[in-house]
């Protein structure tokens, strides 16, 4: 194994709501250029994981986390502007929150925000941003739009598009496809696959199938406890964990 | 298999059908008494005003600052003092209220925490809640002698004395509604923009504000509204004598203080009396216009 600088580290990583754990002692790598899947049924603390990276945390009142969380060898409370960490971070929520503009301006935000300003340049990242996100081609001829006037699932790719314009080194995908429908759904893993080469991927998803398909490694979450990490198709074979396997195989609960 | 046609007894108005159409009457009769309240209201006052016409002269009563309704040899209705006397306290409490209280919304509503949050919005409406005798008394007692003393002139009761009155009174009002407005802005656009390195004034300037802005500026017209139809501070701190103001020093006279002063004084039916009611008239019109721009205005955004 090389001895690459982990992107992510996270070492006996402890979340709580207040008296609630929601994630106990959880210590896994994850290494630069790979997409790491995360499983596991509900309420097992995956979503919560993912708060932590980017410090979401400070949006929820009584959520505190214990033990070493680190982005690219930092730990992430060791930041001293914040908004730098998010920005390096990129986030894909499980329905797709638009802000309340146009198509354009919600793919533009981030590079505006890094100051980014010629009219050129922000059309440049745009168009690439959606073209990425498989989006381009659907509203080419709508981008002054609003973007919550799109559907469903092209409002998800639109968050895609947002979260690939600030070029994170790390992009956190928390159950993308939910509203997206199986063909784009293809496209956009394709995307992935390919975006590999640029950053790392963590990717929280309840399609096992879709960890196959994706992940190098895959961990199980269950009730707040990472049971197992390993390569994804130990999952399949029951090298990893017997829970794991019966999860994967549907035979749980 | 059993007979599938509905059974008759099934389709009969119970309580909850009797009662929706009860409650859709009661709110109907509430909803309908506004309207005739505000219609019989303007047909009063414009029935008391109108008498006034024949001793209507255009020219004096929008060109004059003569205000001299009693006088015995020359009674002039000139309204133009009056009408810059509002104008410029409302327009200074306004200079003063809406930057204090679109700070202090977003404030409360975008950077303050926990019980500094709850502590500042409690705060806030119990000064929404002084009654404006009070607001006034401050401007007689306290603001009076201080503007005397600070700036050195004759009287302290005067334009800068009821604008900051004013202004002191609106803003609380200002703040709560604005503050609602950007409550009202879902907290998911809040995450959104900040998981996107957005740091708080960001996502403030860039995503909260444009998306509140029909609710702030209902809350400045509203502002604005009732800095304009506000009586008794203004009558007490402004001095309340005819003047064309050239300077926050001068003491003004407003429209509204000048029906609640000499109203009472005034034999029913008398041109004086008509004439107040005409300035009645000229309150509600320009209210009316407010909020009817207010309207267009917040249409004109939801269309764009
Ligand atoms: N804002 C919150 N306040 C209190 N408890 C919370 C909050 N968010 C999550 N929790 C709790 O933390 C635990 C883990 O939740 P989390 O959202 O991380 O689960 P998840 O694995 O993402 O589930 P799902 O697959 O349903 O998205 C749950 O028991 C949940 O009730
Ligand atoms: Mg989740």
């Amino acid at each position: 194994m090389v001895t690459a600088t982990p992107e992510i580290r996270v070492q006996n990583l402890s979340i709580q709501y207040g008296e609630k754990v929601a994630l106990a002692g959880a210590s896994f790598e994850v290494m630069p250029n790979e997409i790491f899947g995360i499983i596991g049924p509900a309420n097992s603390g995956k979503t919560s994981f993912l708060k932590v990276l980017n410090r979401m945390d400070t949006f929820t009142p009584g959520m505190r986390f214990s033990g070493t969380a680190e982005v690219g060898g930092r730990d992430v409370r060791s930041w001293r502007n914040l908004y730098a960490l998010r920005r390096r971070i990129g986030v894909v929520f499980p329905l797709p929150v638009g802000l309340p503009l146009s198509v354009y301006d919600n793919v533009a935000f981030a590079p505006r925000l890094a100051g980014v300003r010629g009219k050129a340049e922000l059309d440049a990242i745009v168009e690439r941003c959606l073209r990425r996100a498989a989006l381009w081609d659907e509203v080419k001829d709508r981008l002054k739009a609003l973007g919550s006037l799109l559907s469903g699932g092209q409002q998800q790719r639109l968050t895609i598009a947002r979260a690939l314009s600030q070029e994170p080194s790390i992009l956190l995908l928390d159950e993308f496809s939910i509203a997206v429908d199986p063909v784009t759904t293809m496209r956009i893993e394709d995307v992935l696959k390919e975006l590999k080469q640029e950053m790392t991927i963590v990717l929280v998803t309840n399609l096992v199938q879709q960890a196959r398909r994706l992940a190098d490694r895959t961990a199980f979450f269950l009730m707040g406890e990472c049971v197992s990490v390993s390569p994804t198709e130990a999952l399949f074979t029951g090298d990893a964990d017997p829970r794991a396997r019966d999860y994967v195989e549907g035979r749980f609960g | 298999m059993t007979d599938r046609k509905a059974d008759p007894a099934v389709d009969r108005r119970d309580v909850a059908w009797w009662s929706d159409k009860a409650v859709s009457v009661l709110v109907f009769l509430g909803g309908i008494s506004a309207i005739l309240f505000i219609i019989g209201i303007f047909v009063f006052i414009t029935r008391e005003g109108f008498g006034f016409g024949e001793h209507f002269k255009a020219g004096e009563i929008f060109g004059s600052t003569r205000w001299a309704p009693t006088s015995d040899s020359n009674p002039t209705y000139g309204i133009l003092a009056l009408v810059a006397g509002t104008a410029s306290v409302t327009g200074l409490a306004m200079l003063i209220a809406v930057p204090f209280s679109l700070g202090a919304a977003i404030y409360i509503a975008e950077f303050a925490k926990g019980r500094t949050r709850e502590v500042l919005k409690v705060l806030v409406e119990m000064l929404a809640a002084i009654p404006s005798v009070v607001w006034g008394f401050i401007g007689l007692t306290i603001m009076n002698p201080l503007i005397i003393q600070t700036f050195d002139v004759p009287i302290g009761l005067c334009v800068l004395n009821s604008g900051l009155i004013l202004g002191l009174m609106a803003a609380p009002i200002m703040t709560t509604i604005a503050e609602d407005a950007l409550k009202a802005v879902p907290d998911s656009y809040r995450e959104a923009a900040e998981a996107l390195g957005a740091t708080r004034w960001q996502v403030t300037r860039r995503v909260v504000l444009p998306a509140a802005r029909q609710g702030l500026l209902a809350a400045v017209l509203l502002g604005v509204g009732r800095g304009f139809g506000e009586t008794m501070a203004v009558l007490m701190a402004s001095g309340h004598s005819i003047n064309l103001p050239t300077s926050p020093f001068d003491s003004v006279r407003a429209l509204t203080a000048t029906i609640a002063a000499e109203l009472g004084e005034t034999a029913v039916g008398s041109p004086h009396y008509q004439a107040l009611f005409m300035l009645g008239i000229l309150l509600f019109a320009v209210t009316f216009l407010i909020n009817l721009a207010a309207d267009l205005i917040v249409r004109g955004i939801r269309k764009g």
